[in-house]
């Protein structure tokens, strides 16, 4: 048997057979359902205004927007990720360890900061517009709008699919593809024939966390005014202090995201990824790039001059400016210590918690797990403060000793961005033979031992994917911050937000520059030098 | 298969889970022991802050300092933090509300969950600078101001509305994504109705506004001559002034009593939940005293509002700016005024 039939330990009378994980899986789903309660409970209470509201043609627009936007960048996303880890996993690209980190870094700007930079760069009056000014060009495209948001959002998502597309292409076994080649398919026949189709689960899912981070997302299309669900949210609490009409409206976005969630339901079919047989996985023969290495590095250049070193200029020219005028920074390393700090916290028990959901998915398909693990993405794709203030609600009324605590935090991180720790998990272990947990359990192993010593190991490139997702975007998050942390938490985040609404951009700058090295810091360590991370 | 290494990464990552968890619960019972401590104790207050800490940080600490009373103080967006108070209810653990605008301190009002304050603390400021009811105060003011060159503009215009003539064309910048501007449109719905102000829009894009991202390229654009008129809030130029005394700008006032001459105002508030009321009301006195209302005039250059202190020199009086029509607190309706920005062509 595998890992699954663990029995809860009760007296002997009442012993019952539940295998622990899926009440481990059943109790982690129903704490992500804790938002959409809140806005059902909430919803309850608006008057027919917000109903009306909702009828009205503005919803359509919204919709429209949402969702051509999310399209927009889903797809770009994909065209980005999919060269990226083929270039960087299966050729013999130059400084293959280094593109392989630093193209995962730009998930560390926090999108509020990449808006600002590119509106400085590229905006009206902005940078670019003076170099091109000498040379005749008076207007360049506006970068309010949607064109703004789907750039900023884009060169700051695309790396969500890279990571899981990684992952993937990591634990597919070469000998797949050496078998294709061996019956007469090019080296390029069999990557989109065999290699392709078996990343069909981690494109999926990829694309699923990039897809609902986009209509989450609120710092892009705040500044680049572009009128999205989340943002029209915002609006209605910022403008009108309503929060039951707020939650009408999310309850609208949640139907988009369960049309989103069904679309990705009917294309996952059932099938298996494992190998079957005997035999032992080796590195895939690395693809010699020739001539071909310059256009890539190039074409990998372009990209991280654009979606790194230009906010990165923005954001030294502005401390530089702050430097002259002898600005200081207060409170900054204790910020940053506290940001990796809940950071790493939030990675560490979002993963652990997210492993039952993974496994129940891959191991149990069915309606029920899959309605376990589509129910697992509402907080996910909810505005960030709308989640907040359903801990708010929930805390406050059922636990209000932990009330902005630690565990209050924590525990809204994992609600935000659990399904980023089950893509990282279930990329890994979709590849797994099933036959290796029943031999251990056949070799009478407890279930726990087995999980422990035998499934752990083999998915670690998983559990290190699904660790960095939600370490970078906790870095990042700012709505369930700055109402759920402890009083005077300060992190890099509030820090970075409060020094730039109020125009000191010398300290935003630093508290942005910190905030990208202690995020790129560990994807170095975990990305840079990875192929001892292989299993 | 698992080799070695896969081995030691795993319990590795074991054990940092662990350690994670085991701080984590320990962080977490320390933290969870403060709030009680804080609420029975009567030297405690906790202040939900809209306004940011590099403006009022200093001025708490002096209040901590003269008063002995230790401030907790969480900083975030006005709007967030109002929201979150009214989803907290009477179960808030703020203390005060300290708002960068009077809407959110409105919907407080209307929310049910704010005090009233004692009439001799709300009659320490105009009539227009309170609630009716005595729920909330002005503490200071922003005013919004024509930015112009003192080289390029001898005559600066009268009023908002003559920026749409022909002599203006291309020399006025705006930042139409700035949320005092937005407040500024809202205002002028407000007093010259929808369709004068939608006119005035598009007259503007009609005639070359130049479109900015924030209020301080403004400036510093009317600074460098690339433009000569710009719209922003009164306070920007005292920045640049302390950086360079010869910046070549200057305030200009329009049309008194009319949007051009909007004022907004930040303002403070106790709660109905408050256990620190009489910590909350010190607080409250302290930032309409002689020494929190020179706090402002000097380092955040905003207008005091207590008769005692006068706004800096080159300032029209607060008195005289705006019209008795306006309702600070109806600035809020921002979902009303994009939809105009959107429908004149200035927003996409």
């Amino acid at each position: 048997m595998s890992i699954l039939s663990g029995t809860v330990e009760l007296p002997s009378r009442l012993r019952f057979s539940i295998p622990a994980v899926w009440i481990l899986a059943l109790a982690v789903a129903g704490a992500a359902c804790i938002p959409l309660v809140y806005l059902i409970v909430r919803a309850a209470t608006a008057d027919a205004d917000d109903w009306s509201r909702v009828l009205s043609g503005s919803t359509l627009r919204l919709l429209t927007n949402t969702a051509s936007l999310t399209a927009a960048v889903t797809v770009t996303c994909a065209a980005i990720a999919l060269p990226i880890a083929f270039l960087t996993e299966r050729t013999n690209l130059p400084l293959a360890g280094f593109w392989r980190s630093i193209t995962i870094v730009p998930l560390a700007i926090p999108s509020y900061v990449g808006a600002f930079a590119f509106i400085i760069a590229l905006g009206p009056n902005g940078s670019l517009q003076d170099l091109l000014e000498p040379l005749g060009v008076q207007q360049i495209p506006e970068i309010y709008g949607f064109f703004g948001s789907w750039l900023t959002i884009t060169l700051f998502t695309f790396p969500y699919l890279l990571i899981v597309v990684r992952a993937g292409l990591r634990d597919i076994d070469p000998s797949i593809e050496e078998a294709a080649r061996s019956l007469g398919q090019s080296a390029w026949g069999a990557f989109w024939r065999v290699t392709v189709p078996q990343l069909r689960v981690p494109i999926a899912t990829g694309s699923l966390l990039v897809a609902l981070y986009t209509i989450s997302e609120f710092g892009a299309v705040s500044f680049m005014q572009y009128e999205t669900f989340t943002w029209a949210v915002y609006l209605r609490l910022t403008s009108a202090f309503d929060l039951s009409g707020a939650a009408v409206l999310s309850l609208v976005l949640v139907g988009l995201v369960a049309f989103v969630l069904l679309i990705d339901w009917s294309q996952r079919r059932r099938a298996r990824y494992h190998r079957l047989g005997s035999g032992a996985a080796r590195r895939p023969r690395l693809v010699r790039l020739g001539r071909w290495r310059w256009p890539a590095l190039a074409a990998l250049s372009l990209l991280v001059i654009i979606a790194l070193a230009v906010p990165i200029a923005v954001l030294f020219h502005w401390l530089s400016v702050g430097l002259g005028y002898g600005e200081t920074f207060p409170g900054l390393w204790s910020a940053a210590l506290k940001s990796v700090y809940v950071s790493a916290l939030a990675g560490g028990v979002t993963v652990a918690v997210a492993m039952p959901i993974a496994i129940v998915v891959i191991r149990r398909p069915g309606f029920l797990s899959r309605l376990i693990d589509r129910v697992s993405y509402v907080g996910y794709a909810l505005p960030g403060v709308v989640v907040a203030f359903a801990l708010v609600f929930f805390a406050l009324r059922t636990m209000p000793v932990i009330y902005q605590t630690l565990i209050t935090l924590i525990f809204a991180y994992t609600v935000l961005f659990l399904p980023q720790a089950i893509a990282g998990l279930r990329t890994s272990l979709v590849r797994i033979q099933p036959g290796l947990e029943e031999a251990s359990r056949s070799l009478s192993r407890g279930p726990w031992q087995t999980f422990c010593h035998v499934t752990l190991p083999l998915i670690t490139p998983g559990v290190l994917a699904g660790f960095a997702l939600v370490f970078l975007t906790t870095m990042k998050e700012l709505p369930a911050t700055v109402i759920l942390a402890p009083i005077e938490f300060d992190t890099l985040a509030t820090t970075l937000w409060g020094h730039t609404e109020e125009a000191f951009f010398a300290r935003a700058a630093a508290a942005a520059l910190l905030l990208l090295a202690c995020a790129a810091l560990p994807m170095f360590l975990l990305f840079g030098s990875d192929r001892e991370l292989r299993t | 298969m698992p080799d070695v290494r896969a081995g030691l990464a795993l319990r590795l990552s074991l054990a940092l889970l662990a350690l994670l968890s085991i701080a984590a619960a320990a962080c977490a019972s320390e933290e969870s022991g403060q709030p009680s401590a804080s609420q029975s104790g009567s030297d405690e207050l906790t202040i939900y802050s809209g306004r940011g800490e590099s403006l009022v940080g200093p001025l708490i600490e002096r209040f901590e300092e003269i008063s002995g009373i230790n401030v907790r103080i969480r900083y975030a967006g006005t709007a967030e933090l109002a929201s979150a108070i009214l989803e907290e209810g009477d179960r808030s653990r703020a203390d005060v509300f300290y708002s960068q605008d009077a809407g959110a301190l409105a919907a407080l009002a209307e929310g049910e969950v704010l005090r009233r304050l004692p009439d001799d603390v709300v009659a320490s400021v105009a009539p227009e600078l309170a609630d009716a009811s005595g729920r909330w105060v002005a503490t200071s003011g922003r005013a919004r101001v024509l930015i112009v060159s003192t080289e390029r503009v001898p005559n600066p215009p009268d009023s908002v509305f003559d920026l749409v003539n022909e002599e203006w064309r291309g020399r006025v910048g705006w930042a139409p994504t700035n949320a005092s501007f937005q407040a500024f449109v809202t205002a002028m719905r407000q007093i010259h109705g929808e369709d004068t102000t939608e006119q005035w829009l598009r007259s503007m894009l009609a005639n070359d506004v130049v479109e900015f991202p924030r209020n301080s390229p403004i400036v510093q654009a009317v600074g460098d001559g690339e433009i000569d008129v710009g719209l922003v809030n009164h306070y920007y130029l005292f920045r640049f002034l302390a950086d360079d005394p010869e910046f070549p700008a200057a305030n200009h006032f329009t049309d008194p009593g009319a949007a051009g001459g909007l004022v907004n105002v930040a303002g403070v508030a106790v709660l109905k939940s408050s256990r620190n009321s009489e910590n909350a009301l010190k607080f409250v006195r302290f930032l309409l005293s002689q020494e929190g209302q020179s706090y402002f005039r000097e380092q955040t250059s905003e207008y005091p509002v207590i008769s005692e202190i006068d706004a800096r020199p080159a300032l029209v009086p607060l008195a005289e700016l705006n019209p008795p029509s306006l309702a600070l607190t109806s600035l809020s309706d921002l979902e009303g005024t994009i939809e105009l920005l959107r429908d004149a062509g200035v927003l996409p």
